[in-house]
């Protein structure tokens, strides 16, 4: 793509989504993706954070001496985490209900000190900006995605709304909005992710091998060596 | 990369068995059950046997397919897997759980990790528990005869004391195999004599059990109150049929101590303190987890295959 800016927000959407392929922010991801609603106003609050964080980050890339960067970097997080979290608290009860703890955990939340650390502290403040855009994206997608798969299979419903009610023919599979149900869900949709080979940067040149580990370490895209 | 260098999948040591002969034999050693539920149930506890098998299958050849392979459905280890869910379940539960569950065992819990033999835990009994979780209501109401009673293991923790005569030979109510102790131990004795079971853990298993029941179970040494322990639920099926697997199992004799020690205590532990009066199967996959960690301190020599 020719474009830097549409480059970057790419990148974060589909070469390296933060969910399905860094696998970072696994907590929020696993423990408030009970519904795609939630799962949907997870993701734009972490990305409200993520681009102010990342804009503010690069803008003071010069000044913040390296020893201290990581406590400057939280604070300048947790500022704009307790916006968010009153602004959630005044017009989103609900969600903010239902979100609980985890809108002030987004201040220790792995995408946001990642990028800042390996993103906004080395670029521009607008490629920061583009950069939080693409990896808020695809984290709202990708919980998104998570919760309605196991709102549809452990509810019946979809955004709240009732799909198919409990019968002698089918009942939803109550296992899937409990924890187990999470770590199922997102192995699922990671893996297929993988089968399918989507563009990103885990899925080597040569692509995986059909099976486990047969020792075929020349054909693997795999790290393990 | 060369046949020599290809690695196979387990059993690697015991020359002779095949997956194919080894599967047939387990499904010999399980027909006096499903006879017996046949008997004992009617054709409702046939319907959710064929329904299991039948998911299992399917979906392991619908994976292959998809996958573009040659079927692995031939070897017969998914009939297994299906029979052996299907006895697990009550006899007249709606018919789309054994779905589920055998779609569950298969897809997710081998198929998704390698395949049959790269697989790390029981496929019945973990898809047992994940239908346990998800159909609590479902799994737990059993009916003979049109009338649904308390299981045995329930009658127990609410202090009553069930007869064990009719527990062993089976006028009792519970899961398919629950009722059916002597086609159980008919089938394990057949696996005996076929040399397909690993005898340690099975045998470690229940004296471990018994000793911790009557240690710390609050009766002492009562026999009827161990007695009904044993009987009840799905322990003698699980010592026969899970605890003996050939292929989930520490690979050296004292490896298959510590697990079946591990495995009769679990049992206890959750039998005496659990919730549920029943957990045999959240104590097996339990100790499932745990048999790359035994292997790993008791690695022992492993021979090379002929």
């Amino acid at each position: 793509m020719k474009n830097k800016h549409l480059d970057a927000i790419y990148n974060g959407i589909i070469r390296e989504n933060p969910i399905f392929v860094l696998m970072l922010g696994m907590c929020p991801t696993l423990a408030v993706t009970t519904s795609a609603i939630n799962g949907a106003g997870m993701g734009v609050s972490t990305t409200v954070v993520l681009i102010l964080s990342n804009m503010l980050i690069a803008a003071l890339r010069k000044i913040i001496p390296d020893g201290v960067r990581m406590p400057a970097y939280i604070v300048v997080v947790a500022t704009f985490v307790t916006l968010v979290d009153f602004i959630m608290e005044a017009f989103t009860p609900d969600l903010y209900g239902a979100l609980g703890l985890y809108i002030p955990l987004i201040v220790v939340n792995c995408i946001i000190l990642g990028r800042a650390e390996a993103y906004a502290s080395k670029n521009t403040v607008t490629m920061s900006a583009c950069d939080g855009i693409g990896m808020g994206i695809g984290f709202t997608i990708a919980l998104i995605v998570i919760g309605l798969v196991r709102e549809f299979l452990g509810a019946g419903t979809a955004f709240g709304v009732t799909i198919y009610e409990a019968s002698s023919v089918f009942e939803p599979i109550a296992i899937i909005t409990k924890a187990p149900g999470a770590f199922l869900v997102l192995a699922m949709l990671a893996a297929l992710q993988n089968k399918f080979k989507m563009k990103s940067a885990t899925n080597g040149v040569n692509g995986g091998e059909e099976k486990g580990c047969a020792s075929d370490c020349e054909s693997c895209g795999g790290q393990c060596q | 990369m060369s046949d020599s260098l290809s690695v196979k999948a387990s059993p690697r040591i015991k020359t002779g068995a095949q997956w194919g002969t080894l599967m047939f034999d387990m499904e010999i050693a399980l027909l006096p059950v499903v006879l017996f539920a046949a008997y004992r149930f009617g054709f409702g506890a046939i319907k959710v046997i064929m329904a299991s098998v039948l998911a299992c299958v399917l979906t392991e050849w619908l994976y292959d397919v998809c996958l573009k392979r040659k079927t692995g459905i031939t070897n017969g280890t998914a009939v297994v897997t299906g029979l052996l869910l299907g006895l697990t379940l009550p006899s007249d539960i709606n018919l789309y759980v054994p779905v589920i569950g055998g779609i569950f065992a298969t897809l997710i819990v081998v198929l998704l990790y390698g395949g049959y033999g790269q697989h790390f835990m029981q496929p019945a009994l973990a898809s047992r528990c994940f239908l346990l979780i998800s159909f609590a209501d479902e799994m737990t109401t059993y009916t003979v005869d049109g009338i649904s009673s308390a299981t045995p293991l329930t009658v127990l923790q609410q202090g009553g004391a069930p007869s064990l005569l009719d527990m062993f030979l089976g006028n009792i109510n519970g899961s398919i195999v629950e009722v059916s102790t002597i086609a159980v131990l008919i089938g394990f004795a057949y696996l005996i004599v076929r040399r397909a079971v690993k005898l340690i853990p099975p045998l470690v298993y229940v004296v471990s059990f018994v000793l911790y029941m009557g240690l710390f179970g609050g009766h002492g040494f009562d026999m009827s109150f161990i007695g009904a322990q044993i009987l009840g639920g799905g322990f003698i099926f699980s010592v026969a049929f899970f605890a003996s697997d050939i292929v989930i199992n520490p690979r050296t004799a004292a490896g298959q101590v510590i697990y079946g020690v591990l495995l009769g205590v679990l049992t206890g532990v959750y039998r005496t303190m659990g919730f549920a009066p029943e957990s045999v199967s959240y104590a097996i996959i339990c100790c499932n987890l745990l048999i790359p960690l035994i292997d790993k301190f008791l690695p022992g020599k492993v021979k090379e295959a002929a």
